[in-house]
C-alpha cells in the first residue's frame, strides 16, 4: 500500500492539516493499522520536497503540526499515474506451505495433518472475517470480502493439493 | 419444536457406513448436530457428503452404526414414525428444484404445515411471517418459476423454517447463486437458525460458505474428520 499517494489522493478534496488528514486515512483505510503523526509528517515533508505537495495558511508560531497542506498540479498527475498503473498480481510461486508439504512427503511424516491444520487456521480466520463483515459497515464489508476471496483461493489449493498428495509422495521421493 | 438448549446435541450419527452396490459412499462417518450450531459438511465431490446428509435426515438407511435423534434410534423406528419426524422436526434446503412449481411461494411454504394438518388460514398466515422473515414477502403470489434463483432460495429457507424445525439439511443451498445471494440466503438463513435454536447442517464445497458455520467436519473417502482450529 502507497501511503504517500493514499494521503495525496485525500488531500484533492481539499487542504488539510496533518492531523486531519490522519485522521481522515484511518477512518476509511486503517481499521488494521492506523497511522502514526511521525509517519504522517515525514510523508508529507517527502512529499512537499518532491513539489507533490505545498503549504498553504502557516499559522504564526507554526511547528508542522499547524501548517495546512495542499495538493499540487504535479501532485494530480501523480495521483492519476499511480490510481491507472495496475499493481502486480502477487505471486505466491514456491511458498512456505508447498515447502512444508514436501518435507512432511519427504519424512515419512502426514502431509494431510500438515494441510488440515492449515485448512482449519484458514476457515477460523475466515470465520472471524465473516463475522466482521456481517457487523460492518460497506467499507469492513468490501475489505473483509477481499481478503475473504484470497484465503478461500489458498483453501481452495489446500484441498487440491490434498486430492493430489499421493501423486506428489511419489514424484519427490 | 425447536426449543432446544443450545449446545444440546439433537442429533448424532455414529460409525456409519453405506454402500450402493460396489460403491462405498460411506466407511465410517459421524456426526453430531448441536442445537443452535451451524456445522460445516465439506469435503470433495463424491466423497460422501449428500450420503451422510442423507442417512442424517432418515431418507436412506445406513448399512451399518446408529443414529439417534434426542436419544431415540431412527432405525428403531416404523416408517410411519420416521417420515413423521421429517415432516415436522427436520427442514430441508436444496441447490434447486425443492419447490412445488404448481404452487405459489406462499403456498408453498404453507406446505409442510398444511400436511401437518394446520389450517389453511394459519399455514398462511405463518407462512407470511417467514417469507416476511426472509425478506421475500413481494414474491408471495408468484410462483416458483416467476422468482429469481435467490429469490426461489429465500423461500425454499422459509419453507424449511416453518415447521420450527429443530434440525435444517442443507445441501449446496447457495450452489447455484451467485457470491452477493449466496451470500444473503446465508446469512438469514443463519440467523433465522440460531433464533429458533436449530441445529443446521450445511453441505457446502465453498469456503466462504462454510466461514458461516461453527464448526467444520471433512468428509473424505466416506470418512469424517473434524477439524480443531489451531
Ligand atoms: N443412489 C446412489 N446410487 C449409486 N451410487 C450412489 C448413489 N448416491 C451416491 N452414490 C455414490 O456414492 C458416492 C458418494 O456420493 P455423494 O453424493 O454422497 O457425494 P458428495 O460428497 O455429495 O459429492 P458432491 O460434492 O459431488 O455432491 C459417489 O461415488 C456416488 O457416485
Ligand atoms: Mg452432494
Amino acid at each position: 500500500m502507497s501511503i504517500p499517494h493514499a494521503l495525496l489522493g485525500l488531500l484533492e478534496s481539499g487542504p488539510r492539516h496533518g492531523y486531519d488528514l490522519k485522521r481522515a486515512y484511518d477512518e476509511r483505510f486503517g481499521h488494521d493499522r492506523p497511522l502514526h503523526y511521525g509517519q504522517v509528517y515525514s510523508t508529507l515533508a517527502r512529499l512537499l520536497k518532491n513539489g507533490l505537495v505545498e503549504e498553504r495558511g502557516i499559522e504564526p508560531g507554526g511547528g508542522p503540526e499547524r501548517k495546512r497542506y495542499a495538493i499540487t498540479d504535479a501532485g494530480v498527475t501523480d495521483v492519476d499515474s499511480w490510481l491507472m498503473t495496475p499493481e502486480k498480481p502477487e505471486l505466491y510461486l514456491q511458498n512456505t506451505l508447498y515447502t512444508k508439504v514436501v518435507l512432511a512427503l519427504l519424512s515419512g511424516r502426514s502431509a494431510a495433518d500438515v494441510l488440515d491444520s492449515q485448512r482449519a487456521a484458514h476457515l477460523k480466520t475466515m470465520r472471524e472475517l465473516t463475522t466482521r463483515k456481517r457487523n460492518g459497515d460497506l467499507a469492513d464489508q468490501l475489505i473483509c470480502d477481499h481478503a475473504l476471496f484470497h484465503l478461500e483461493a489458498d483453501l481452495r489449493w489446500l484441498e487440491v493439493t490434498t486430492a493430489r498428495l499421493d501423486e506428489l509422495r511419489k514424484q519427490v521421493s | 419444536m425447536g426449543t432446544g438448549i443450545m449446545g444440546d446435541v439433537v442429533l448424532r450419527g455414529q460409525g456409519l457406513r453405506k454402500s450402493f452396490g460396489l460403491t462405498h459412499a460411506l466407511e465410517d462417518a459421524s456426526l453430531d448436530v448441536v442445537s443452535g450450531e451451524v456445522v460445516a459438511v465439506m469435503g470433495p465431490s463424491g466423497s460422501g457428503k449428500s450420503t451422510l446428509l442423507h442417512c442424517m435426515a432418515g431418507i436412506i438407511t445406513p448399512d451399518a452404526g446408529s443414529i439417534a435423534y434426542k436419544d431415540k434410534d431412527l432405525a428403531k423406528m416404523a416408517d410411519g414414525e420416521r417420515s413423521a419426524l421429517r415432516r415436522t422436526e427436520f427442514g430441508f434446503v436444496f441447490q434447486f428444484g425443492q419447490l412445488v412449481p404448481e404452487l405459489t411461494c406462499l403456498e408453498n411454504v404453507a406446505l409442510p404445515l398444511r400436511l401437518g394438518r394446520t389450517a389453511r388460514k394459519e399455514a398462511e398466515r405463518q407462512a407470511t411471517r417467514w417469507l416476511e422473515r426472509l425478506e421475500v414477502a413481494d414474491v408471495a403470489d408468484k410462483r416458483p418459476g416467476e422468482v429469481s434463483g435467490g429469490q426461489g432460495q429465500r423461500v425454499a429457507v422459509a419453507r424449511a423454517l416453518v415447521t420450527s424445525p429443530s434440525v435444517v439439511f442443507a445441501d449446496e443451498p447457495t450452489g447455484a447463486l451467485d457470491s452477493l445471494n449466496g451470500e444473503l440466503v446465508m446469512r438469514l438463513l443463519v440467523d433465522a437458525a440460531k433464533e429458533t435454536g436449530a441445529g443446521v447442517v450445511l453441505v457446502t464445497h465453498e469456503a466462504r460458505v462454510a466461514a458461516y458455520s461453527d464448526r467444520e467436519v471433512v468428509v473424505r473417502d466416506g470418512r469424517t474428520r473434524q477439524l480443531e482450529p489451531a
